[in-house]
């Protein structure tokens, strides 16, 4: 995926009938009907970003036999390459070029209204991280923090291991399934707990549709279960409960997650730094900035019925 | 076609519980439409039978429909592996679990039309809206397909195509640009749209079809994942160019075009001359 060479923008402005000849030199030479643009590109470094397809941390057929290679083929090889693909089509040139994957996805959710970019660029942050959550010989208990927090906000691991269940197999239609850190929000999108304690739920599972994920809610996500049905069909048909289950209890990456809490929470503890940083130099700055309050006493006020 | 409320009708005088499928069938419907059906939960009319009065029940509910081919009719363009799964699982469980739901509910008594713009609330949907929606779906669905399907459109449907989208090419085209651009899980519906009083393709979200927005279905396609992973895997335009080419039922909605023309005015205003 090079970035747009010079020699190829006037085979750009050709007809569409001649696609065929679009690619040969002749082309360059014929420029049909090309206006004669100055294309100064040739001076300035033009730098496309491009956004990367990134393979998983194990191989396609790693994952046997409980998710099969055919499937990995497709899902991450036809499907995830297809998000990334159109995605960097979709941002060539524009301000979103250059700018991280999560900031594309933030900027262009457009607070519920979603701008084009947003499917493509969800989507691919999603099947990143999907595929990190998985490793070969996962599943099994966490440890450490994590099942200290998952036992603190679920009651249990088993009882936290039935709603995320519910919460995969009750999305209708396509979607995602999530464990994330909220910090100090409510359960509830976006909402901000306006009296946090230590002793408020951390952990949430929530379930999104088609490409929503829960970093337009301001929350860290921990793990995801992808309920597109392309991501169970080849291998499990319509039996979605089998699949989750099965993700459960062999393929969830406990140490990925433990990773992510651990950098949700660092994340957390500095913005709760920062905002406390931002209030006090707010409050110092109104106390310098403030002009001398006239005070006045019982009775006369100085200044009156003087001279 | 809509699947109504089904009554047991018992032979007379019988002292039998219903419980026993194997005896008594349906009196209804034909038989190939409809598989035995578990009549557990029914008693006998009071009224009908020379037996006292006892308790009745009826309870409403709604069967599943086989489309009107083998699952097999279709090959090799829709496989029959893709029918026994989609139907007999997808389809089935969606009917299953409408008829759980409606154990405890009180919209019982509905044909399935109505139903769905009952439990569509106007935007709320009630927790049946997804099963039933999705039930009526499947039933349009196998209705639109035929084995030797494809080819043209004849005679007033032709017409109408041609004055509504310039040409049948100009059809084929938004109709694969429209599923094309679903993006998640979704139908795709022709349908004859009652206040502009044209035909429009329409791409609808998960369950929702276009009876709740009052407008008359003509042909839909379902573009959940589900429908053409197993035969096409993530070739979207082949699947709809598949469908477009060999299984759409032209006659199925030329017949549905010949109902809707009851309840939409096509043509302009007949004033008699003196």
């Amino acid at each position: 995926m090079e970035c747009a060479t010079p020699s190829a923008l006037p085979s750009q402005a050709l007809p569409l009938f001649c696609s065929g000849l679009r690619r040969s030199p002749l082309a360059h030479q014929l420029k049909w009907g090309a206006p004669k643009k100055n294309y100064s590109r040739k001076r300035h470094a033009f730098v496309h970003a491009q956004l990367d397809l990134k393979p998983p941390p194990y191989s396609l057929d790693a994952l046997e036999p409980h998710m099969s290679r055919q499937t990995l083929e497709y899902h991450w090889g036809k499907h995830h390459r297809a998000y990334v693909d159109n995605l960097n089509k979709q941002i060539a040139g524009t301000e979103l070029d250059g700018m991280s994957l999560e900031e594309i996805i933030v900027t262009t959710y457009n607070k519920g209204d979603p701008l084009p970019p947003f499917n493509n660029s969800a989507q691919a942050w999603n099947h990143n991280f999907f595929w990190e959550s998985m490793k070969p010989g996962g599943g099994g208990v966490p440890t450490g923090i994590l099942l200290e927090l998952i036992e603190r906000d679920f009651g249990s691991f088993d009882a936290f291991v039935r709603e995320f269940k519910a919460a995969a197999t009750t999305q209708f239609g396509s979607g995602w399934a999530w464990l994330s850190y909220k910090a100090n929000k409510l359960a509830v999108g976006n909402a901000v707990n306006p009296l946090p304690t230590e002793k408020d739920n951390k952990l949430v599972i929530s379930k999104s549709p088609n490409a929503v994920n829960p970093l337009v809610w301001d929350y860290s996500p921990l793990l995801t279960i992808d309920v597109w049905e392309h991501a169970y069909y080849l291998d499990y048909e319509y039996k979605r409960p089998e699949y989750v289950s099965v993700f459960m209890e062999q393929l969830v990456s406990w140490e990925s997650v433990s990773a992510r809490l651990e950098i949700a929470k660092a994340k957390a503890e500095e913005r709760a730094r920062e905002e406390e940083e931002r209030i006090r130099k707010e409050e110092t700055q109104e106390w310098e900035n403030s002009e001398p309050v006239e005070m006045y006493m019982d009775g006369e006020p100085e200044g009156s019925d003087s001279e | 076609m809509e699947m109504s409320v089904q009554f047991q009708l018992l032979p007379l005088c019988s002292q039998s519980s219903s419980s026993s499928s194997s005896s008594s069938s349906p009196r209804l419907l034909p038989k190939k439409f409809c598989r035995p059906l578990n009549f557990s939960k029914f008693r006998q009319r009071a009224s009908q039978s020379c037996l006292p009065r006892r308790s009745t029940k009826i309870l409403s509910y709604y069967g599943l429909t086989a489309p009107s081919y083998k699952l097999d009719a279709l090959e090799p363009y829709m496989s029959q592996k893709t029918l026994e799964v989609h139907w007999g699982k997808h389809h089935r469980h969606y009917v299953d679990s409408l008829n759980k739901q409606l154990e405890t509910s009180p919209l019982y008594g509905y044909t399935m039309e109505e139903l769905v713009k009952v439990s569509y609330n106007n935007g709320n949907p009630l927790p049946q809206f997804n099963d039933v929606a999705q039930v009526w779906n499947h039933d349009f669905f196998w209705e639109s397909m035929q084995p030797g399907g494809g080819k043209l459109p004849r005679g007033g449907l032709l017409l109408q195509i041609d004055k509504d989208f310039g040409s049948f090419i100009n059809l084929r085209e938004e109709f694969l640009k429209t599923a094309l651009s679903l993006f998640g899980s979704g139908w795709v519906w022709l349908v004859l749209k009652t206040k502009e009083k044209k035909l429009a393709v329409v791409k609808t979200l998960n369950a929702v079809n276009p009876l709740i927005s009052g407008d008359i279905p003509l042909i839909n396609l379902d573009m959940w994942e589900h429908a053409y992973y197993l035969d096409h895997k993530n070739d979207k335009e082949k699947y709809v160019l598949t469908f477009l080419n060999h299984l759409v039922s032209w006659n199925a909605a030329t017949s549905r075009m010949i109902r809707a023309e009851a309840f939409v005015n096509l043509g302009e205003p007949k004033v008699p001359v003196a």
